[in-house]
């Protein structure tokens, strides 16, 4: 498994922190949300990095700082050697090509008024000059690809289902060949049924493509099914890091456990008794001092309230950022 | 032999299904337009008004720019239908004449500042910051003097004749414009579909001309069908005032100020040209109130 096979890194992360500036109170005072605070990571090549968190842990933020949609506040982004935050502006719109995103929402994400083979077709047109005819061809081959038919191509967004728009636009995203696909949610909003034939097109686009995910969920079933490798997220932070089994087997953070235990069982006589988290994620405009778990932690002891917990490697390739991990 | 097959497929192909759509949401927008009495009057004024422009040169029957003194101060009659002026023009011939210059000043005025308004409502909209407060700047100095008062200001430094009347009737209008596509690109340059072209490579341009701004064109085109009445009011008051189109020329504005001094014997003069005004701008009313009914989302389906 992937625990001992010695990968190549694609992609590293170092030190990345996104803080959005608010004005707030009667004095406008100038604060700042802290979205993504001090998040280190690597993606090794052609594996599913998955990043899951509750609502407002940042996650998507970090997905779209990653690929410079939003300009970090610090923090380095290398891939493959070359330090992607430095990068001109101009040369950044050539680097696009080979990471690509995939939003959560299939129903905003394509343009309205423009047919589906001009949508997929667009990168074509900006990356390689392609003539028209060599962009319908491309255009045709990757529908096809993506399960679609040639038919679909003179057609309009708004006559597709939810999982038909999120085929097209991982279309044009895999249409430009990139290397880095970050798929923020892809099948949020779509339902059951179909979020398991896109999981599956996404599996199987990964190794004929031999792409490189990085997995932006809440769903722990889908994280269990794609990845490789997780991130636990909260508020801003990475929590737990390490090989899908470090992180399902052998859990070492509470809130991992508790995230875990809030995974509903399908049998009504099954009395929850186990430990859910409590209450809603806390600001990030404000967050918590010291582990910025502690309000919600069941183990939480003085130390946690005073003292940042540091993100210690408990065994190859797990990290956990906590004052007592559990480990057996 | 493969390629070139494929493409007049696909041609072929396209032209069909691409046009399929839009021909169902004509159909649709042709029935709200029948069932809109408003916006079907208006379509009928203006069908007229524009097609009397078009046929001018058949229709007159006298000379609308010559005078001829042994028939001045004429009451109507079927030799003058509107009657004649003081100097023996046809009021008729001249309010047939006339319509074909009040169009070319709609269609002027509108295309310089529609497009400069929206031009310049996009780039402040989607750039942001700055340029967004330098430009929305700009439109509130143009905003915060009365619009007829500026035109005249405009009118008054350029010297009076019609090209220089619909430069400043549409130095005047374009703010109105360029405050709607402002609003239309901020909320559009927030959809996640430009973010993904963003995130496709397209560069800041590509993104404004091709992608937002096509979508910030309808309300900016309701707008403009609202303002054509506006439009050739300005012209008229211009006229009226002896700041716009040179006399000879059978501008309606200018026409009825001709009359002022004969309102009371004859009448007819000032009148004539005072309803063609009347009418076509209640018509471009109907027509701009119309289509905003008909391209309300709520209306629409």
């Amino acid at each position: 498994m992937p625990t001992e096979v010695k990968t190549e890194t694609l992609l590293s992360v170092e030190n990345l922190k996104k803080y959005f500036p608010v004005k707030r109170g009667a004095f406008r005072r100038l604060l700042y949300v802290r979205a993504v605070d001090d998040v280190t990571f690597q993606v090794p090549k052609e594996s599913v990095f998955a990043v899951v968190g509750e609502s407002g842990s940042g996650k998507t933020t970090l997905g779209r700082t990653v690929l410079r949609l939003i300009e970090p506040t610090s923090g380095k982004i290398i891939y493959k050697n070359e330090d992607f935050t430095k990068i001109s502006l101009k040369s950044l719109r050539i680097f696009r090509r080979k990471m690509q995103i995939i939003s959560q929402d299939p129903y905003n994400s394509l343009h309205p008024r423009k047919l589906v083979k001009d949508i997929i077709g667009e990168g074509l047109k900006i990356h390689f000059h392609m003539s028209s005819n060599e962009i319908l061809d491309t255009v045709k081959e990757t529908l096809e690809r993506v399960g679609l038919r040639e038919e679909h191509m003179f057609r309009y967004p708004h006559e597709f289902s939810g999982g038909q728009r999120q085929r097209i636009a991982t279309a044009r995203a895999i249409v430009l060949k990139p290397e880095f696909l970050v798929l923020d949610e892809p099948t949020s909003a779509l339902d059951v049924s179909v979020q398991a034939i896109i999981l599956k097109m996404f599996k199987d686009l990964k190794s004929s493509l031999s792409l490189t995910y990085l997995f932006i969920t809440h769903d722990l079933a889908v994280v269990d099914y794609m990845s490789d490798y997780v991130a636990v997220m909260y508020l801003g932070q990475i929590m737990e890091m390490g090989t899908k089994e470090d992180v399902f087997n052998n859990t070492a953070h509470p809130y991992t456990i508790l995230l875990m235990n809030s995974i509903p069982v399908p049998d009504p006589r099954h009395k929850n008794k186990k430990m859910i988290p409590k209450g809603e994620i806390p600001s990030s405009i404000n967050p918590p001092s010291g582990c910025r778990f502690h309000t919600r932690c069941p183990y939480a002891k003085e130390v946690c309230k005073k003292e940042e917990p540091k993100f210690v490697k408990i065994s190859k390739g797990h990290f956990v950022k906590c004052h007592f991990p559990i480990i057996e | 032999m493969k390629s070139i097959t494929i493409e007049k497929r696909g041609k072929l192909r396209d032209f069909i299904a691409r046009r399929k759509p839009i021909i169902e949401d004509w159909k649709h927008t042709l029935y709200l337009w029948k069932s809109t009495k408003l916006a079907m009057i208006g379509t009928v004024i203006i069908v007229i008004f524009i097609l009397i422009a078009i046929f001018a040169p058949i229709i007159v029957p006298y000379d609308p720019i010559s005078s001829n003194m042994s028939a001045r101060l004429q009451p109507p009659s079927w030799d003058h239908l509107f009657g004649t002026d003081q100097f023996g023009r046809d009021i008729f011939s001249r309010v047939i004449v006339g319509s074909r210059i009040e169009l070319w000043i709609i269609f002027l005025v509108s295309l310089i500042s529609g497009g400069l308004g929206t031009f310049l409502g996009v780039v402040a909209g989607y750039f942001g910051k700055f340029v967004d407060e330098i430009i929305m700047r700009i439109t509130d100095m143009f905003l915060a003097f009365p619009s007829l008062v500026l035109a005249m200001a405009f009118a008054a430094a350029l010297g009076p004749s019609l090209t220089n009347t619909i430069i400043a009737i549409s130095v005047v209008g374009w703010t109105v414009f360029a405050r709607l596509a402002r609003a239309e690109a901020m909320k559009i340059k927030k959809q996640p579909y430009i973010e993904a072209i963003r995130a496709v490579g397209a560069g800041n341009s590509r993104i404004m001309f091709l992608h937002v701004l096509p979508m910030c064109l309808s309300p900016v085109l309701v707008q403009l069908t609202l303002r054509m009445g506006t439009i050739i009011l300005t012209a008229a008051g211009l006229g009226f005032l002896g700041l716009g189109v040179r006399p000879p020329l059978p501008e309606w504005g200018s026409m009825v100020s001709d009359g002022r001094s004969y309102l009371v014997a004859q009448w007819w003069i000032s009148t004539f040209p005072g309803i063609a005004i009347a009418f076509v701008v209640l018509g471009f009313n109907f027509l701009g109130d119309g289509i905003r009914d008909i391209m309300d989302p709520r209306l629409r389906r």
